[in-house]
């Protein structure tokens, strides 16, 4: 006997006492927490998203190029990894070194690039989430985890949702999903809890409008 | 299940031992009132916990009265996606699993992701064992890994340790697997972390193999999901061309919509964060993005004999969130290492002994780690009334009777130790069902009160060493009420 077979035999034996129709289930919970305007929304998001260490900007579409080449300049970056599809315009002011995001890039590579800018599936107000589904404005995930500094750009409000509940509905399963709350943290030492471990220690989001 | 500590003393013992070391409380009461408090405003917060408990509980008791149907179909939905399932019936089987499918890519190490369900099955020395060396990546585990120590806590291994033995652990030990400490290490958390970082980079950046376990599986859609603070499971998911997930059975949900409950309850119940800093979702795998092959090894290994008892199968709910550990009283004061498992605390009590079973001394002490206090009921995101399968073990382990063991119906003996409670209750029995009897008894009982002991002789003198013993009181009850009707008459 496969243990496939012993496992599954085990698991109906042990159910013997369970009948084989029972009652749905119900959600008794809120699909949001609280009443709020679009703006507010928005603005919770900037709240939370500050609460747990990213840097938070606001922009207009025409202020985005200044604004990424003003973020880039201020960390020093002398190299950009970029998804393929990201709106060329963004980084048409920026003149650090572009590193496209392609298949034969080494880990090792991606080591020695100083930022990393992309956009997003959806972000979460509650928690101050962002969330990428690897869609060609994002790139392959490894690009927004070794390099140590990651600038997402948000749409405002098209791409915010209020709860958690929110984003899974407007998420796809089967793409690769990278939900990020703020940069790299631990609380390991003490309970107590410190940015900055393995993934990008400092994490810029921009809010942008239009 | 394996993995138990060997050699390990009963409960009581090592608890002696463990309450006398003053560092150890000292870190334990920090840590766990620290996060207590913060735990509870996060909770706070949401103003429908209570429906997402019960949502929580009703979704994962649903699976798991139906697992046999959401097994198959989370095997499907994988394998459509283009990993390959494997079945463990126990530890052994999924450490040979393992170590074959990492022999078959040719390397000789791997990375590997925080996973409890690694550490049940001692995956790290199996595969030492076979040629290949395992790293640790997350921090706490790094750090037990280093201190050639054992994990105390489910999510933070390392709570024993405060950060100045942290760094003294890293300044010894790192050189010998690896980049050393940087020189002139400090304590402060954020330099230790930083020495973390540069000790794992070199090892993520040439990983060809990844292992990890996983926080839920989605049975619809063959969606794994690992939950994580540092960006170490990121690595371990996404750098190597070859990813082994070890997870247990009980881990799966029947839908995507399913995971709208637990990443809201997961994360305030375990960091007390609105939501934890990375969540990875993988389903398969993606050309160009991420590990080429992936493998999915589902774990019985005990699991399947806890399910088949009907009081104990709720223990299978938990989701691994420790809150029920940084309530507990006897945790904070006995620490992780006196449970003899990688499953401390009240979850550890009622796992341990279902997983492994209550033969050994150890599993057979388990259920008794408590105070029935019923805080860790009272945090838990799922509900699992640890008190009630406590209460439920120790009937198990006092009086034996029928059980599940290696998917084989068995009668389990009574354990040995515990003939005089038998006794005493037996005695009770009798008594109670002989009312004249009793009477008697209770009015000698009476008379002599001046000249009982304080203390419980023979076998009872250790219940009677930590325990005043009732006073008895000058008439009994049924005597007093039947001379004044219950005081009615003003008479006393």
């Amino acid at each position: 006997m496969s243990s496939r077979e012993r496992i599954l035999g085990r698991v109906r034996r042990a159910l013997a006492d369970v009948p084989a129709d029972e009652a749905p289930l119900v959600r008794g919970y809120l699909r949001e927490h609280g009443r709020r305007s679009t703006a507010e929304t928005v603005e919770l998001l900037a709240e939370n998203l500050a609460d747990y260490r990213a840097i938070v900007h606001r922009s207009t579409d025409g202020q985005l190029p200044e604004l990424l080449m003003r973020l880039l300049g201020e960390h020093g970056s002398g190299s950009v990894v970029v998804p393929p599809e990201l709106p060329a315009y963004w980084l048409e002011a920026v003149d650090a070194t572009r590193i496209h995001d392609r298949a034969a890039n080494t880990p090792q590579e991606l080591d020695r690039v100083d930022s990393v800018v992309t956009g997003c599936a959806v972000a979460v107000a509650e928690t101050g989430t962002i969330v990428l589904d690897g869609s060609p404005d994002q790139g392959r995930r490894r690009i927004t985890l070794v390099p140590d500094h990651h600038v997402c750009v948000v749409r405002v409000p098209d791409q915010v949702v209020s709860s958690v509940p929110q984003a899974l509905e407007r998420l796809d399963p089967t793409r690769p999903l990278t939900w990020i709350s703020g940069p790299s943290a631990t609380s390991d030492i003490e309970l107590d809890r410190v940015e900055g471990v393995h993934g990008p220690r400092t994490l810029e989001v921009v809010l942008v409008e239009g | 299940m394996s993995g138990t500590f060997v050699g390990m003393p009963a409960f009581p013992e090592a608890a002696r031992t463990a309450v006398r070391n003053p560092t150890l409380r000292g870190n334990l009461r920090h840590a766990t009132h620290t996060i207590r408090d913060k735990r509870a405003r996060a909770v706070a917060e949401l103003d429908d916990w209570a429906a997402l408990r019960e949502a929580g509980k009703r979704i994962k008791d649903h699976t798991l009265r139906h697992l046999d149907r959401y097994l198959v179909q989370v095997e499907e939905a994988v394998t459509a996606a283009g990993g390959t399932v494997h079945w463990a019936a126990d530890a052994q089987e999924a450490n040979a699993i393992v170590a074959r499918l990492v022999k078959e890519t040719g390397e000789s190490e791997v990375v590997k992701v925080k996973s409890m369900a690694t550490q049940e099955t001692g995956l790290n020395e199996a595969l030492e064992a076979e040629g290949i060396r395992a790293y640790e990546t997350d921090l706490a585990e790094l750090i037990v890994q280093l201190g050639k120590d054992r994990p105390s806590h489910i999510l933070v291994p390392a709570i024993h340790r405060n950060r100045g033995e942290i760094r003294d652990i890293f300044r010894s030990e790192m050189s010998e697997w690896g980049r050393p400490a940087p020189e002139g290490l400090t304590d402060t958390p954020a330099e230790l972390a930083e020495a973390a970082r540069l000790h794992l980079r070199e090892k993520f950046l040439r990983a060809r193999v990844g292992v990890s376990g996983a926080n839920f599986m989605v049975a619809e859609t063959g969606t794994l999901v690992v939950v994580e603070s540092e960006g170490n499971g990121r690595m371990c998911l996404t750098l190597p061309e070859t990813l082994i997930s070890v997870v247990g059975i009980e881990k799966i949900v029947p839908k995507w919509q399913d995971l709208e409950v637990f990443l809201q309850t997961l994360p305030r119940s375990s960091t007390a964060e609105r939501m934890n800093p990375y969540t990875s979702m993988w389903t398969g795998t993606t050309d160009e993005d991420g590990p080429r092959t992936f493998h999915l090894v589902l774990l019985d290994n005990g699991r399947t004999d806890t399910l088949a008892d009907e009081v104990g199968r709720q223990a299978l709910r938990c989701i691994r969130c420790s809150a029920c550990l940084n309530v507990c009283p006897v945790y904070e004061r006995a620490g992780g290492h006196a449970y003899g498992s990688v499953y401390p605390g009240p979850i550890g009590a009622i796992l341990s002994p279902q997983l492994r079973g209550t033969g050994s001394e150890i599993d057979a002490s388990l259920p008794y780690a408590s105070s029935l206090c019923g805080a860790c009921y009272e945090v838990c995101p799922v509900a699992i009334d640890i008190p009630e399968v406590l209460v439920h073990l120790r009937e198990r382990v006092v009086q034996g009777g029928p059980a599940v063991r290696r998917g084989n119906r068995v009668v389990l003996k009574p354990a040995r130790g515990h003939a005089a409670e038998r006794a005493a209750m037996r005695a009770a029995q009798w008594a109670f069902t002989h009312p004249g009897a009793l009477r008697t008894g209770q009015r000698l009982a009476s008379r002599t009160r001046r000249l009982h002991p304080r203390t419980l002789p023979g076998p009872g003198r250790a219940w009677s060493g930590s325990r005043d013993l009732p006073e008895v009181p000058a008439e009994p009850f049924r005597d007093w009420w039947q001379r004044t009707r219950g005081g009615k008459d003003g008479a006393k």
